[in-house]
């Protein structure tokens, strides 16, 4: 049983790879998902009875091509393809680094501006993290119809838009690189908070967002773009496993079981920011200064032994590069902390923009609370639960309320 | 190649009016820089001018109607068609019609029938 699951995993890993190479080669996403796939079932049909081959991309790739050679010579109205496909019969599999820019080319046409978020999300996950439609479907609670129509769109758009399978260059890589990391950051928070569902956390979404960040690092590791995105998601799921408690309650920072926290997940975070730091020239990154505030809360030994100092000051960093109402207010909660709640409620009240927000409504209700202004309170943990949050969190705020008396 | 149309949508104005020869320099700049690409194009009189027609099924009655399918904000005031290497390439000459940088155009992939 181990041994397959090794093979199925490295067959996962060779064959978003293989893919990557054959989208190349053919010019085709769909063609290449294929003749992939069935290099993928072959593999995982053969390997675990007659081992795995010593170069297992080399192996599933020779496999995809022929297979895709196949596939283009029973369309028989394209000479033109079919020429280009027999002279692609390169028995010998791409050098590493070609493999590497095929994947990155894949990442960057996945996640391309002209496509919805949401298709760029599925996309992300269909072929950068492999998993199938359905299970795609499922993470981001659709019905599977839904999903294949998002996918077969998005893949038309692509050719018949002509959006091309390349790295852009140098001068719009940042801009698209952080459109990149905005999607897979969305993947991770749509496991993370799981919107308006029951549950808090659905793991395997937070596990693939992570997947395809460690990707972003292992194809950019100078990037602090994609060094501080995996800082950040491995130091915001090493909570994971205190965040709710045995009955599903959300259990707050403050008091949640620091010793259950993941070290192994910390201190690789904790690194990722010292390497993203040292990457950062001149101006710092959004998503390094964010995993920085997260080291600084994953690394304080209790909740009152936070460095708050260090916290707002990291915050005051994150405004002059990333300016957002919702960046404000996790400051003003920092301040909250530090200077009392008072000189906490006087910046809440005072941001503009949040009023669709629940965390606004709630944050404000809670120094409320604790300012024993129970009236007002009341009234902001109303307006917050008028609002969309996911049951756990909305529970949460009924236990706070009901505390008021 | 292959092309791409891009349809301007503006404020629903005469472009023929002389009170918008000021902003014509703009198009014509346009019209310039993006020569290599641009293959025609042409600017439109305002939808006030147009006529929606339709017939009651092939070689059936002609209904005529006065003004556009569908009223908005922003109207379709001219087209161009674009040859370019790929949707990047239309993307970003498509930023520098002055129809962007006001109301918005949208760029479509044309059909090619030969291929």
């Amino acid at each position: 049983m181990e041994a397959g699951d090794a093979v199925a995993q490295l067959v996962r890993e060779e064959g978003t790879r293989v893919l990557a190479t054959l989208v190349r080669v053919t010019g085709s996403i769909d063609l290449a998902e294929e003749a992939t796939q069935d290099a993928v079932v072959r593999a995982l049909e053969s390997w675990p009875r007659v081992g795995v081959p010593d170069n297992p991309r080399g192996w599933l790739t020779v496999t995809a091509k022929r297979r895709a050679i196949d596939l283009i010579r029973r369309e028989s109205r394209r000479p033109e393809k079919e020429a280009a496909a027999v002279s692609m019969i390169e028995p010998v599999p791409e050098p590493p680094e070609v493999v590497r820019d095929d994947l990155l080319r894949l990442v960057f046409t996945c996640c391309h501006p002209s496509l919805a978020t949401e298709t760029q999300v599925a996309l992300a996950l269909r072929t950068l993290g492999g998993l199938s439609t359905a299970e795609v479907a499922r993470g981001l609670l659709v019905s599977e119809a839904t999903m294949t129509k998002r996918l077969t769109r998005a893949k038309q758009k692509i050719a018949q838009a002509r959006i091309p399978y390349r790295v852009p260059p140098a001068d719009e890589l940042p801009d698209r690189l952080s459109g990149v990391a905005a999607t897979v950051y969305l993947i991770f928070n749509e496991g993370y908070a799981a919107g308006t569902g029951s549950e808090l956390a659905r793991v395997p979404l937070t596990a693939e967002a992570i997947r395809l960040a460690r990707l972003l690092v292992v194809l950019m590791p100078d990037e602090p773009t994609a060094l501080g995105l995996l800082a950040l998601l491995l130091l915001q799921d090493s909570r994971r496993a205190t965040r709710v408690d045995e009955a599903g309650r959300v259990v707050l920072l403050a008091d949640q079981d620091r010793s259950r926290w993941d070290e192994r997940a910390i201190k690789e975070g904790v690194e990722l920011v010292g390497t993203g730091l040292r990457r950062t020239s001149s101006r710092p990154n959004a998503y390094v200064v964010e995993a920085a505030i997260a080291a600084c809360h994953a690394l304080a030994p209790s909740y009152d032994a936070t460095d708050w100092d260090a916290v707002i000051s990291w915050y005051d960093v994150l405004l002059t590069i990333r300016d957002s109402p919702v960046a404000r207010l996790n400051r003003a909660a920092a301040i909250a902390e530090r200077d009392g709640p008072s000189e906490g409620l006087a910046i809440v009240d005072a941001i503009d923009g949040l009023a669709a927000y629940p965390w606004w409504h709630a944050t404000r209700a809670e120094l409320l609370h604790r300012l024993n202004q129970p009236e007002a309170a009341r009234d902001a943990y109303d307006r917050a639960l008028a609002l969309d949050l996911s049951r756990p969190q909305a529970d949460h705020l009924r236990r706070r309320l009901s505390e008021l008396g | 190649m292959p092309k791409y149309v891009a349809l301007t949508y503006t404020a629903d104005v005469d472009w023929s009016d002389p009170q918008y020869a000021d902003q014509m320099k703009d198009w014509i700049e346009f019209g310039e820089a993006a020569k290599a690409v641009i293959r025609g194009g042409d600017a439109l009189y305002p939808t006030a001018t147009a006529t929606t027609v339709r017939t009651s099924g092939k070689g059936g009655e002609v209904i005529s109607s006065d003004g556009p399918y569908a009223e908005t904000k922003e109207a379709l005031t001219g087209f161009y068609l674009l040859e370019c290497a790929d949707l990047d390439e239309a993307i970003q000459t498509a930023a520098k019609i002055p129809a962007a940088w006001t109301g918005a155009v949208e760029v479509r992939p044309v059909i090619d029938f030969g291929s």
